[in-house]
């Protein structure tokens, strides 16, 4: 029987973080299991790169704790962690080889000549740059040069994987494929990851939990579809996916007035010509093609609402009856009632 | 029709164009190639003047001249000796200060790196007069210290100034990455920091080399007579040697600069020389 800490690959308690005579995280707790995937998701400036920073040991809390693997590291340097990070841009070192940049974490740690190669030949296998290990940085795509970062956080063999924006400077295609990647790799080596981003797509396909940020405190802490579904707070549930926002209450399948605010995700937005019980009249204001789905503006009792669409698209102009089938209602910021 | 002798127009504006544009680098190229040239034959040749289109003839004995002068391969030694020693100096004291200008910010900063152009702002001559007065005081004057002091003066702009943007240069994810794979501060600052400043830190060298090397006002001023190095005693060969002397020690005096320059040419081509002097 493993204990509960035994269990925890990391745990944040209190953190306090001040920079420039601002306070960029204020009391942030955070645990994530051994193994687990977890995103920090938030807007620029929101504090999941100082939070990261902290975890990796850049900067030191002014207050609060940083436990890797049941060990308190909060006032370890770096170099001193057994933690191991991708960066932004990679941060390969345009003087050394492919092979020598993996091989250079083992180095400091003085492993023997065979020892070293062995293990950089394994973390090339596991990214498939084996044909790549003589290049410079400079003579390898960017999705490469991604993956040689990647290789060199895991030939450390860390107890945990920090991952900073590793996609943002991939363009589309690559990055979805690369994310793939990453989470093959990371659910066959079982290794505990923590991913800073501001793609909630990449965070929600990626993430076994997302932590939410905004202004230097986490708003949810769940799995993708908890947080989808049930978004805590009106932030969050602005901030995942979209969203047709009113003030008022909801009530009979329709928005009413009241006092609180109302979320309504588009695809939750029916129409059709015919009425069935819980559905208003409704007209249609505009159709937006988005590629797989269509957009639809209606408008019903001088209320205008947004909805998706993939089948049976009306035309503009078209009158017929809208339903609503599930709306968020938030009070003072917090979700209150799934109606 | 307009438009044949439109075309023609502009076949025959090209072609001036290109005429005077080559006929300016000609003009150029025998204005700065040509007196070199000019010495590069005064080196090797018995007799030159003026009827004669030809020299008289093909020699060395300038060069044996020099070689079995002992006052001259003196000033040679004295060259050879001091410059290393002043860009030894002058890296050991202006390195660090190049990376604190980099990395940290201080009081004074701004000023003191501006300041620094302050000694070649203005004509050297009034800074070393009021200098050798304080050599005088010091017992400076004819020493081979103070020849190394004045050099070092000179050589202090290009060794702060080009490796601070050197170290400017290296991108700090790069030393963060090297920490978070388990280098200490310093094996970060010799493995990744110093390793990439490398090509400004040698362009520096060569330049506080060449600056010593070249430097004859200050030199002049507190060696002369005691110590001479290879431009001051220029001074001395133009007035009481055959040219052909000259010419051979100026050839001599072109050897380091040629060499070094050839050697950081990609460095210089690349930009590390003008980076050196973006102000920040």
């Amino acid at each position: 029987m493993s204990t509960a800490t035994d269990n925890v690959g990391l745990e944040l308690i209190g953190l306090n973080k001040v920079l420039g005579g601002r306070t960029i995280i204020e009391n942030l707790d955070l645990s994530v299991k051994k193994g687990e995937m977890v995103s920090l998701l938030g807007p620029s400036g929101c504090g999941k790169t100082t939070t990261l920073r902290m975890i990796a040991g850049f900067l030191i809390p002014e207050a609060g704790k940083v436990i890797l693997a049941g060990k308190d590291v909060t006032t370890l340097g770096p170099d001193k962690r057994p933690s191991a990070m991708v960066f932004q841009n990679y941060a390969l070192w345009p003087h050394m080889s492919v092979f020598k940049n993996i091989a250079y974490p083992l180095k400091i740690r003085k492993l023997a000549k065979s020892e070293i190669e062995k293990r950089v030949h394994d973390a090339l296998g596991l990214v498939n740059l084996m044909h790549h290990k003589d290049s410079r940085p400079s003579q390898i795509s960017g999705g490469e040069q991604q993956r040689v970062a990647l290789a060199r956080a895991l030939v450390q063999e860390p107890d945990i994987l920090l991952l900073d924006e590793p996609l943002s400077n991939l363009d589309a295609k690559l990055r979805v494929k690369v994310r793939e990647d990453i989470r093959d790799l990371q659910r066959r080596l079982g290794i505990t990851t923590v991913i800073v981003t501001h793609d909630q797509d990449e965070a929600l396909s990626i993430s076994d939990r997302i932590a939410v940020m905004n202004d230097g405190r986490i708003e949810q802490f769940s799995t993708p579809q908890a947080l989808y579904d049930e978004p805590a707070t009106e932030y969050v549930a602005n901030f995942i996916g979209s969203l047709n926002r009113f003030n008022g209450d909801f009530a009979e399948g329709r928005i009413q007035t009241g006092s609180n605010v109302v979320g309504i995700r588009p695809e939750d937005v029916y129409f059709s010509a015919h009425q069935v019980p819980g559905s208003h009249a409704a007209t249609v204001d505009l159709v937006v093609p988005r590629g797989h789905f269509f957009e639809v503006y209606l408008s019903s009792n001088d209320q205008k609402i947004r909805s998706f669409m993939s089948s049976e698209i009306p035309q503009v102009g078209d009158s017929g009856f809208m339903r609503i089938s599930k709306a968020l209602i938030y009070k003072d910021g917090k979700l209150v009632k799934v109606a | 029709m307009a438009h044949t002798e439109n075309k023609l127009n502009i076949q025959t504006s090209s072609w001036l164009i290109r005429f005077f544009l080559s006929g300016f680098i000609g003009f150029m190229a025998l204005f700065i190639l040509g007196p070199l040239f000019w010495l590069a034959i005064r080196a090797f040749v018995t007799e030159w003047t003026f009827p004669n289109l030809l020299p008289e003839g093909l020699t060395l004995r300038w060069w044996k001249v020099i070689a079995d002068d002992g006052s001259l391969l003196e000033a040679i030694k004295n060259s050879l000796i001091i410059s290393p020693i002043v860009v030894l100096i002058s890296a050991v004291i202006c390195l660090p200060a190049a990376y604190a200008f980099s990395r940290y910010e201080f009081f004074g900063r701004k000023t003191f790196l501006i300041g620094m152009f302050a000694a070649n702002a203005f004509p050297k001559i009034g800074l070393f007069a009021s200098i050798a007065t304080l050599f005088y005081t010091l017992n400076l004057m004819g020493t081979v210290l103070g020849i190394i002091i004045i050099q070092v003066l000179g050589a202090i702009i290009f060794m702060t100034w080009i490796p601070a943007a050197a170290f400017s240069a290296v991108p700090r994810n790069l030393e963060d990455a090297a920490r978070d794979a388990g280098a200490s501060k310093l094996r970060v600052f010799w493995d990744i920091t110093l390793r990439l400043a490398m090509p400004g830190i040698l362009v520096a060298l060569v330049m506080s080399f060449l600056a010593a090397f070249d430097e004859a006002q200050g030199t002049y001023l507190v060696g002369v007579p005691t110590i001479y190095t290879m431009p001051t005693k220029m001074y001395a060969l133009v007035l009481n040697y055959p040219v052909q002397i000259s010419a051979v020690f100026s050839l001599l005096l072109a050897i380091p600069s040629v060499i070094l320059i050839t050697l950081a040419r990609k460095q210089i081509i690349g930009g590390q020389l003008a980076e050196g002097f973006q102000i920040k």
